[in-house]
């Protein structure tokens, strides 16, 4: 992957040129903030301008969804952040909201329209997907092709909002080979972040769920446990250095195997 | 005459009593937070439908999921033969349908015998499975004591009663052939029921007449005693799932499951900050509780919900932290709001119809804020409820009280709140800096 400048208009700068974008990228905290995440940010922005995107990111403008304050039983700070959010989003008139985190996805597809934040949200291994589709993104497998890749469900992608299909489809256009664990798509096995978990120490118990997790995504022998979530990717790649693994098995998010494949 | 008495006597008694503790669930359900579940009714029933009489969602563990059916499509199809065995009971008669119903007569009992068979054969399997194979699921801790022998009596009473069935239907057979039955004759020599026209001969065939009468009756006011007793039973045990299953799945959500309600009596507080026409609705006055200390602060949907646990256990089973030996445990949590709840009840009961405070409440006393905090909120749990069963709010619910009535959020969550609430990121990152990831390499 070339790690040039690349470039990301904001929501100001495009208003401020009198242009109005088609999709509001979301970054999200981990994204933004998260050096492994940031990655992830970039992979998505690499798609994005590789297909020429009217797209914008609010920058500094973006706060926490609230989500880890709701998950953990701050309805307060959880609304504080929900309408401080809304706020702006309303106030660019944001139709369309990509988002490169399955919390974020869940939180403004679900929780936000209530309060009056309504927007049509994908998370972007959906986008992807779509973008393939319709002809704009063409993927080969590069690097990926005739590769072992094993797909880890976001609780918050997958049982929270059904989407199990968008990233499959994506990964198999990589011509690679696609295993499903023993617990996948409604039965997956959380990687052990949601809920806060991922702020906090686990309660008193005999293994951490991340371990219980990559021992299960590792005894498929694969060469990627492919992610949509940076929580996850955090946890699986922990997981996986539990068990010395990380010469053989790498942690990738859907959005890094689609720019790496494609040299973008 | 006087059996006629008897019959209806106890029938009458019964069935009021059931009435009586039936209305106390009821009412215990009704102490929950009033929500309105009006919408999309032809969604709900198509749920109701599919998971709760289709038993769609058991099917994704088929071993347990066919025993079970034959169980229940045996409860379901030998009500039936309950409607005469009523009408018999209270006018005296003897197989009264079978005159008028003929071969269809013939053919519904020998599906309610061979129902039987195959539900004596799935309560064989699932003593085995409880007490023998010790399914992992169904020895887990919660289970000691009362839960695990309540689950052992009902299988065992399902044995008794298909016993009875075969007693009162293979003595008859037997009676009749020799032309001795209370049946009406019609001169055919054999009622021809697909299992007790082999087992009434085999077992019965050398007795005496008068204890070929004295099996039969055995058989007969058994399987209506165990009928009543099983009925009666019921509102004590978790096996009140074959009722409120119904009703469960109907009223269940049918929103995404990562859409979490948000509070309304917080949104009356925060919305003016953004939106100053906004007017508050709730008296600022007014003393306002938020989240779950108790079941009074649970919805009637989630206590619908405890009632209609029936503790098999598969939401433990699929729970991050409970098989990773946390203390969490979501079937825990179900019995614990139904425990409480029918401590609530019976504080009602000896007080008047009103309650008094008993010191006690389900947050503390019987789930401990160490389980609460474990959860990844990760759904499996709902995911997995064969009946569509929601721990995950009832946590959430507690969650929220232990943070914002009683401060007592784990320190490091005390700190992820205070990072949010400065910088707008769950990390002390300074929200300046939230787009310089843009420019670097």
């Amino acid at each position: 992957m070339s790690d040039t400048v690349i470039h990301v208009p904001t929501m100001q700068e495009k208003i401020a040129k009198g242009e109005t974008p088609d999709i509001l990228f979301w970054v999200g905290c981990s994204g933004s903030f998260d050096d492994r995440a940031k990655k992830i940010t970039k992979a998505i922005v690499k798609i994005l301008n590789h297909v020429g995107a009217n797209f914008a990111v609010l920058g500094v403008e973006e706060s926490c969804t609230g989500d880890p304050a709701k998950r953990a039983g701050n309805e307060f700070l959880f609304q504080m952040q929900a309408f401080q959010n809304i706020t702006i989003l309303n106030g660019y008139d944001v139709k369309k909201i990509v988002t490169g985190c399955p919390h974020c996805f869940n939180t403004i597809k679900n929780e936000y329209p209530e309060l009056g934040g309504k927007y049509e949200v994908i998370h972007h291994t959906e986008l992807v997907q779509q973008l393939i589709n319709e002809g704009k993104l063409k993927v080969e497998g590069g690097a990926y092709k005739g590769k072992k890749i094993v797909f880890h469900d976001p609780c918050y992608l997958g049982r929270a909002n059904n989407v199990y299909e968008a990233p499959r489809e994506v990964i198999q256009k990589l011509d690679a080979e696609l295993v499903e664990m023993k617990r996948s798509k409604a039965n997956g096995l959380c990687c052990g972040a949601g809920g806060a978990q991922m702020f906090k120490e686990a309660e008193n118990g005999t293994k951490e769920v991340n371990v219980e997790r990559a021992e299960e995504a590792l005894s498929q022998n694969p060469d990627v446990i492919a992610v949509g979530c940076p929580f996850c990717n955090t946890m699986m790649t922990d997981g996986v250095k539990h068990f010395n693994k990380e010469e053989q098995t790498k942690v990738l998010d859907v959005a890094e195997l689609i720019a790496n494949a494609n040299d973008l | 005459m006087i059996s006629s008495i008897i019959f209806t006597v106890v029938f009458i008694i019964s069935g009021t009593f059931f009435f009586v503790n039936a209305k106390k669930i009821k009412r215990n359900i009704l102490l929950g937070k009033n929500i309105s579940i009006q919408d999309n009714k032809k969604e709900r029933i198509k749920t109701m439908l599919l998971v709760a009489f289709g038993q769609k969602k058991m099917f994704n563990r088929p071993i347990p999921a066919i025993l079970h059916l034959f169980l229940y499509v045996a409860f379901v199809i030998t009500q039936i033969e309950l409607i005469e065995i009523i009408f018999d009971g209270i006018t005296g008669s003897h197989r009264a349908f079978r005159p008028a119903l003929g071969s269809f007569y013939t053919f519904m009992v020998s599906l309610i015998e061979i129902l039987s068979v195959l539900a004596f054969i799935g309560t064989i399997a699932f003593l085995a499975r409880r007490n023998l194979l010790k399914v992992p699921r169904l020895v887990k801790n919660e289970l000691n004591g009362w839960p695990k022998l309540d689950a052992n009596l009902i299988l065992i009473a399902e044995i008794v009663l298909i016993c009875f069935i075969f007693m009162m239907n293979g003595a008859d057979e037997v009676l009749y052939s020799k032309g001795l039955s209370h049946a009406t004759d019609l001169n055919d020599n054999t009622f021809n029921f697909s299992i007790s026209k082999y087992i009434g001969p085999l077992l019965y065939g050398g007795m005496p007449d008068a204890g070929l009468h004295m099996i039969e009756r055995i058989g007969w006011w058994g399987h209506f005693s165990m009928v009543v007793a099983f009925l009666n039973y019921l509102p004590f045990s978790k096996h009140l799932h074959i009722i409120l299953a119904f009703p469960n799945t109907y009223f269940s959500n049918l929103k995404s499951k990562g859409n979490f309600t948000n509070l309304f009596e917080v949104t009356d507080v925060v919305k003016p900050n953004f939106d100053t026409a906004y007017q508050p609705l709730l008296d600022p006055n007014a003393a306002i509780k938020f989240g779950v200390k108790d079941v009074t602060d649970l919805t009637w949907k989630n206590l619908l919900d405890a009632y209609s646990c029936t503790e098999c256990g598969r939401c433990t089973s699929v729970c991050p932290q409970n098989m990773t030996g946390k203390t969490l445990s979501p079937r825990k949590i179900m019995m614990d709001t139904r425990d409480r709840l029918v401590e609530v009840g019976k504080n009602i009961d000896a007080n008047k119809g009103t309650f008094v405070d008993d010191g006690k409440s389900l947050l503390g006393d019987y789930t401990s804020s160490e389980e609460i905090w474990a959860c990844n909120t990760c759904n499996a749990c709902v995911q997995e409820c064969p009946i569509n069963i929601d721990p995950l709010s009832i946590i959430v619910g507690m969650r929220q009280q232990l943070v914002l009535e009683q401060s007592s959020a784990p320190t490091e969550l005390n700190g992820m709140f205070s990072n949010l609430e400065n910088n707008g990121a769950p990390w002390q990152f300074s929200p300046a800096d939230r787009a310089n990831w843009i420019n670097e390499n």
